[in-house]
């Protein structure tokens, strides 16, 4: 059995490294994704993205239907040049399968692994083969940017006033940066956002303000979550981005079920949904990934790929070749890019919503990148991993720099601007957490309001009697929180 | 002694059949007609002894009623080391089979005599319109889906989700006809990983549909576990009100017939403790159909337990709509001298324990409590007050129960009322055994019910 992953132009197929050469057909009427003589992969249609090599031997996949949904009319093409056999099928549920008389094991991985798609190099130059490349106007580039610089320094000044004691957690996107604007930025605003929580630079894209940040920090009364969350659990649902729950890859299936959603509504949205390496061993993800494929849900799964899991490096957290293969395990699209390269995020993203609007179906996106940050203000990494290890990233694969030094020889940025840029945010930050400080808590009655729609009689209840105590005890009650 | 008497509870081991006839006991002619799907219920000796464990706050020695009458003071209950030497005694009167009637109601223990038949009395549902001819005959699981299928016409927005509730048409018939009529994207057949599945309803109950997310069996909600109670009860609190997820989350669960102990689970005992979520049960067809529509209409996510044995209980429900209050219980028969609160299946055992009750000059209040998170302490407390007995009759087992909850609730609030201490029949603490016998002792039988009373009006 061929396998065939969507990889990027160029030619690197699979087959070398199988034993069998045997080829599948789908000879049923159920829909059959083909590629057409110029298309590696799983591509219908010839993307320009995806520019592909000469004669390359067609991939058939099968797709599974159940009765009743309509049959979608696909053309089914054979390229009979590559069958070396007469294909004789066996039919069992879900289609026909040919068969071999010749033993073979998929190996459980092949000796190359799957590339990654980038657009810049590590100093910030435009790799010679990206011909085709969808530019970014000046515009969007400095907005990606000035955000990333902003996620950064947000990130300094909070870190830091965690560890002054001023927030009690704080959690960084040191070296994520370029995936959290570059997506960003390649996404619409009706688009629905279910993120992990290392993806604050979305929300910052959509117009999130700093000082709205540092209100959910802080938990004062201005915070939308109503001081009900942990720092950096935002949440808003005007920017269609949904609250941020701990546990892990609980917001894979509830992507899902929000494209699902979209779906119903015929709506031109996708739902994008970000998750780590470690999650992508929770049960969740695996589920959601199947759901999302089998319902032809317009989900678009964004893994950041940042080879730590807290301590786990992603050695022990899996033994496939990182996460893009699964994809191609559950019938999904899947492509893997340098996570710390904004340009190639960009593209990957936009084609992705694109096809997952347009098709409606699943994609999934690979972002390989490095965790420079502690895990959170609760960690201190330099114990499990070294900290040079640490340091190159830092400096040498730092998203930041690579396309700073991009849009530098653009013209249309200068060191300058960027000490300003930096100076004024840090300044901006410092100045909300001094804002942030002195602002009061959200009133007592939020303790029990929202968690039902209308406040019943067993809560209305408990809170008279906390209210009895405060009464009693007025010394102890927190000053900073009304009553 | 013990084998002795096993052997004969071998003989008198009626064989639980898969479907029963319904047969009607004569000249009760009621509103009600309990027919389910398996209905043999069989009394044993032993039921008795191996229930004398979960008695509390019962006296050192009670008398087992009717069967036993003459037998009175050889049944000690307070502890299970006695059971030998009272099996003896067992063997002694359960020798024919013809005792056990002893000229009183209850039906338990032959084969003709189909102990759900009884269960209704005219006091069952004085809400519905039982009296009239108007309204129209269902079984439970119809009228279900006919508040399912009313809801759904009313607001496209409301949408199923589960395992085999498309085509098949649910496990227990529950959407049945729902996919042909609104479509396999309204109506969705969803893979089996009940996390993630209930996930997917609570992303989109976010993005502004209101599923109903069916498990298949309420045990399979375990499963679900992380996303109801992380997610489910806490995004809309979490989000600051920003988010609200109006989920019903629904499914059949309880001690069925001999379905082992994974598909027998009383997810209510876990379940309670989740704040944000509101917890109703079901048990007649008139309560399912008004319930499930209260549920689907309400913002809050709700759990919506059902019981794999009541699907097929057939009642005369109204015409036209109506939608019952998720927070209210139901007064089921009242009564002066005990209040009995009970909920699901167990409503029916108490109706049965009810009609002896009744011959033996007892008027027990019946309320069928529907709502089990919040407690419906108006009507609860009203109760106490004007009986000042309480009985719990419950199918959790008795360690952190609902009954263990409601217990508390009402020592809390209603301690100056009572007469004597709350008394709770519950399962015991073990997994519900495969075996027919030994399943059916895990579960409350009238009797028991009725002994129960009988100490607590002493």
């Amino acid at each position: 059995m061929a396998i065939w992953l969507a990889g990027r132009r160029g030619a690197n197929y699979f087959n070398k490294t199988l034993i069998s050469t045997t080829f599948i057909r789908s000879l049923q009427t159920s829909p059959t994704v083909t590629a057409s003589d110029d298309c590696i992969g799983i591509c219908r249609k010839p993307y320009s993205m995806f520019p592909c090599g000469n004669s390359s031997p067609p991939a058939y996949f099968r797709s599974r239907r159940f009765e009743s949904s309509k049959a979608q009319q696909r053309l089914d093409f054979s390229s009979s040049d590559e069958d070396e056999e007469q294909i004789q099928g066996m039919e069992f549920p879900g289609g026909k399968i040919g068969f071999t008389s010749e033993m073979s094991f998929i190996p459980e991985s092949s000796q190359k692994r799957v590339q990654c798609y980038r657009v810049l190099d590590d100093n910030g130059y435009q790799l010679s083969s990206t011909s085709s490349l969808q530019h970014v106007n000046k515009e969007v580039a400095m907005k990606m940017y000035s955000g990333m610089v902003t996620l950064e320094t947000m990130d300094t000044v909070l870190y830091e006033a965690q560890r002054q004691g001023r927030i009690t957690f704080y959690l960084t996107s040191f070296g994520e940066e370029a995936i959290n604007l570059a997506s960003a930025a390649a996404l619409t605003s009706d688009d629905l956002i279910m993120p992990q929580y290392r993806e604050p630079g979305v929300l910052w894209w959509r117009g999130f303000t700093l000082q709205e940040f540092v209100n959910q920090c802080f938990g004062n009364k201005n915070d939308y979550g109503k001081g009900r969350q942990m720092p950096i659990h935002y949440g808003s649902n005007k920017l269609n981005y949904f609250t941020v729950s701990s546990p892990l890859a609980t917001q894979l299936p509830q992507a899902v079920g929000a494209a699902y959603s979209l779906k119903t509504e015929k709506k031109d949205a996708c739902v994008v949904a970000f998750f780590g390496d470690g999650s992508s061993s929770e049960g969740d993800f695996h589920a959601s990934l199947n759901f999302a494929a089998v319902m032809e849900a317009p989900v678009v799964f964004i893994c950041r790929n940042n080879g730590w899991a807290i301590s786990t490096p992603t050695t022990e957290q899996f033994r496939s070749d990182g996460i893009v293969v699964k994809g191609h395990a559950y019938g999904i699209r899947s492509i893997r890019v340098d996570g710390n390269d904004a340009l190639a995020v960009y593209n990957a993203v936009r084609v992705a919503r694109k096809m997952a609007v347009t098709e409606q179906r699943p994609i999934l996106i690979e972002a390989m990148t490095y965790r420079v940050s502690h895990h959170s203000t609760s960690d201190d990494s330099t114990k499990y991993r070294p900290v040079d290890e640490i340091d190159y990233w830092k400096t040498s694969r730092n998203p930041v720099s690579i396309f700073r030094k991009w849009v530098e020889r653009k013209g249309w940025w200068s060191d300058e601007q960027e000490s300003e840029l930096r100076a004024d945010i840090r300044k901006q930050v410092i100045n909300a957490i001094q804002v942030a400080e002195k602002t009061e808590k959200p009133a007592l009655g939020n303790m029990f309001s929202d968690v039902y729609e209308q406040v019943p009689l067993n809560l209305k209840e408990q809170e008279r009697l906390i209210r009895d105590t405060v009464k009693r005890h007025p010394q102890d009650y927190p000053t900073d929180v009304p009553l | 002694m013990p084998p002795i008497s096993f052997l004969l509870l071998i003989r008198f081991r009626i064989p639980n059949a898969i479907h029963c006839q319904q047969v009607g006991a004569a000249g009760k002619k009621t509103s009600v007609e309990a027919k389910t799907s398996c209905c043999n219920w069989q009394f044993h000796p032993q039921i008795l002894e191996t229930m004398a464990s979960i008695f509390q706050g019962v006296g050192a020695a009670t008398a087992l009623s009717s069967s036993t009458s003459f037998d009175t003071k050889k049944f000690q209950f307070s502890s299970r080391r006695s059971l030998p030497e009272r099996k003896t005694s067992f063997v002694v009167v359960r020798s024919g089979a013809s005792k056990m009637d002893n000229g009183s109601n209850r039906t338990g223990g032959r084969a003709d005599h189909l102990v759900t038949n009884a269960v209704a009395t005219k006091y069952d549902n004085p809400a519905a319109s039982t009296a009239s001819k108007p309204g129209h005959e269902l079984l439970l699981f119809e009228a279900l889906r006919e508040g399912l299928e009313e809801e759904m016409e009313r607001d496209a927005r409301v949408c199923v989700m589960g395992e085999d509730v498309g085509h098949y048409g649910g496990s227990y018939k529950v959407t049945k006809g729902l996919a042909d009529k609104y479509g396999d994207l309204r109506v969705l057949d969803t893979p089996i990983a009940e996390n993630s599945f209930t996930g997917m309803g609570i992303g989109a109950a976010m993005t502004g549909l209101r599923p109903i997310i069916e498990g298949m069996n309420m045990g399979f909600l375990l499963l679900a576990f992380n996303q109801i109670s992380n997610n489910c009860g806490m995004l809309h609190y979490t989000s600051g009100g920003q988010f609200k997820i109006p989920v019903v989350i629904r499914g059949p669960g309880g001690v069925g017939r001999q379905l082992g102990a994974e598909h027998s689970q009383r997810l209510e005992s876990y379940f309670q403790s989740i704040p944000g979520i509101q917890m109703v049960a079901c048990s007649t067809p008139y309560n399912a159909k008004g319930l499930m529509k209260a549920a689907i209409r309400s913002d809050n996510p709700v759990i919506l337990f059902e019981h794999v044995l009541l699907y097929n209980l057939k009642e005369r429900i109204p015409d036209e709509e109506y939608v019952l209050s998720l927070e209210e219980a139901e007064m089921v028969r009242p009564g002066e001298h005990v209040t009995i609160l009970t909920y699901s299946r167990m409503r029916y055992h108490v109706m049965q324990a009810a009609k002896t009750l009744v011959n033996k000059g007892y008027d027990p209040e019946v309320i069928d409590i529907r709502s089990l998170k919040p407690f419906d302490l108006y009507t609860i407390g009203n109760s106490i007050k004007k009986t000042h007995r309480v009985l719990i009759v419950e199918e959790c087992m008795r360690t952190g129960g609902i009954g263990a909850s409601l217990t508390a609730a009402i020592t809390e609030n209603f301690h100056d009322y009572l007469d004597a201490p709350i008394v709770c029949l519950s399962s015991q603490d073990v997994p519900t055994p495969y075996a027919g016998t030994l399943e059916e002792w895990t579960v409350v039988q009238p009797p028991q019910i009725v002994a129960a009373v009988e100490q607590l009006c002493r």
